[in-house]
């Protein structure tokens, strides 16, 4: 019997090691499960972030848009101020965007559509698995961006809107790459007509490269941020700080 | 015969190295990670147990696959056909026991209660290792030496020589001596559509259900034909892959379970001796 220990002998037994470790740590390690799982999605992460920065969703034809766009999540803000501004078609609502940049500023629906807008034919790819087509409208969040400054440290975008999920009202973030993304907008419109209260009226926000449930609705302000530490669970969204990825491009 | 110590190493058969070392590591790392991936992957689908073609395919669009419930009658439909699988699929017990309409149960999700978010991040770390270590593998075959064992030899893949391997495996007549060691022409088709088709395919369509994969990488949604046909055929594909898996522990126990196993552990295996004609 040939009890040298050769070199395949070796990486063998180093590679069932790993094996057996890593599946036995993430059997027992709620700790260790923890942070393969981080660590995947960072992984993810920077790797999109890496390709494809600037890359171009998809843009359909009329042709091709989902006959019955479902509504999903909430179907109607809580606030009182939402539901005072549903009463007069949002004509007092203002969209007051703050935070880190240098002029801090007040938008009334009608101060957004008389900025440049554009149009898009879409997909919405809800993280259940389902995808609808539909046609949005609205002011790419650029051109918001540029007239009130953001300062160089500010490194997310924060959405405060005005749907309650159970107590907590509902928030969504997303980093610089996204918010100056061209196909990045606020969305007043769909399918040629005024944003559907189902749909997050008086604008929602049009996130094309990530999962609806980035696609707040019912925004109320805009918040610029260096970290999202402080903000409700500290995860940077409603979803985030219950379990689901900041992250939701996959 | 009538020495006993020869008739005893005969009846062993010969010690044969037939698995390498970067082969039984990638087949041990893909068991568990498969185990993981089809796991999470059946908890994601029960966040919406509804399967379209095309780019779009939401609750308003005709489903061609559904698993569902109705007046606690689960049910399986693919198109037209409508299977009750209460108990199973659609209606089921959770691990506590109480009954709950959920389309897989939880015996077979991970984790193992209603956790869409959790079973993202298995399903979506894991796939790193999968796509990884399925990469390095294909790389490894196609420029050494193992491609030699998979590629049909000479004649081969004649329908000859197909049909005779099919007769001889319905027959469970397996190889002896020197031809156990190597892979049959049925074997290798298989594993050559597992290691070419299946998995290559369920590791696009999963990449092609990516929003942001969309955008840097638009060829993938008219290879599919669009999100939601991705999404089917990953499904698909996954079911391939877990009719494989039977088959092949099917086909390992017929073949001598001990031998195979520790073949696929240690890479040394014991040829079945020839039959004394």
């Amino acid at each position: 019997m040939n009890r040298l220990i050769t070199r395949r002998r070796l990486i063998t037994g180093l590679g069932y090691t790993v094996i057996a470790g890593t599946a036995g740590g993430l059997a027992v390690s709620p700790a260790f499960r923890d942070l393969v799982l981080k660590g995947g999605e960072t992984l993810s992460y920077n790797t999109h972030r890496l390709v494809g920065r600037d890359a171009l969703v998809r843009e359909y034809s009329e042709a091709e848009m989902s006959p019955d766009f479902r509504t999903n999540g909430s179907t109607a803000g809580s606030t009182d101020e939402w539901l005072a501004g549903r009463e007069n078609g949002f004509a007092h609502w203002q969209l007051g965007v703050t935070g880190l940049v240098a002029q801090p500023a007040q938008f009334s629906l009608d101060a957004l559509r008389s900025m440049p807008s554009r149009t898009q034919i879409t997909r919405h790819d809800c993280v259940e698995g389902w995808s609808a087509i539909g046609k949005w409208t609205g002011v790419p969040l650029a051109e918001v961006l540029d007239r009130v400054q953001p300062q160089p440290n500010a490194n997310y975008v924060v959405f405060r809107c005005a749907d309650r999920m159970g107590l907590s009202l509902y928030y969504e973030s997303i980093d610089m790459v996204d918010a100056y993304h061209p196909q990045t907008i606020l969305a007043y419109g769909m399918n040629d007509q005024d944003l559907p209260v189902g749909h997050g009226a008086p604008i929602r926000l049009r996130v094309e490269r990530q999962l609806g449930y980035k696609n707040a609705k019912y925004i109320m302000q805009i918040e610029l941020v260096e970290s999202l530490a402080g903000i409700a669970g500290g995860k940077g969204g409603y979803w985030e700080d219950r379990g689901y990825e900041w992250y939701a491009g996959i | 015969m009538t020495d006993s110590t020869a008739q005893s190493a005969d009846r062993r058969g010969d010690r044969v190295y037939r698995h390498s070392t970067g082969t039984r590591l990638w087949h041990w790392t893909t068991v568990g990670t498969f185990v993981v991936m089809l796991m999470s992957g059946l908890m994601i689908f029960n966040a919406h147990p509804r399967l379209y073609w095309g780019q779009y395919g939401a609750n308003p669009d005709p489903a061609w696959l559904e698993i569902g419930n109705e007046d606690r009658r689960g049910y399986l439909r693919v198109g037209d056909l409508d299977v009750t699988t209460t108990g199973v699929l659609g209606v089921n017990n959770t691990q506590d026991g109480d009954l709950t309409a959920r389309a897989f149960p939880w015996w077979s999700t991970i984790p193992s209660n209603y956790d869409l978010a959790r079973a993202r991040l298995w399903h979506l770390t894991f796939a790193w290792v999968l796509s990884l270590t399925m990469a390095a593998y294909l790389v490894a075959t196609v420029f050494g030496r193992h491609r030699r064992d998979l590629l049909p030899a000479k004649g081969e893949a004649r329908p000859g020589h197909i049909w005779q391997d099919i007769k001889d495996h319905a027959r469970l007549r397996f190889p002896r001596g020197e031809a156990a060691a190597r892979y049959n022409i049925l074997q290798k088709l298989t594993y050559l559509a597992v290691i070419l088709v299946l998995f290559p395919g369920m590791i696009l369509t999963g990449l092609t259900m990516s929003p942001n994969l969309n955008a840097k990488l638009p060829f993938l949604l008219d290879l599919f034909g669009g999100r939601q046909s991705a999404r089917s055929l990953h499904f698909i594909f996954a079911f391939g892959l877990v009719g494989f898996v039977v088959i092949h522990l099917v086909m390992v126990v017929l073949a001598g379970p001990i031998n195979e196993v520790r073949s696929m552990l240690t890479g040394w295996f014991r040829l079945p001796r020839e039959k004394t004609k």
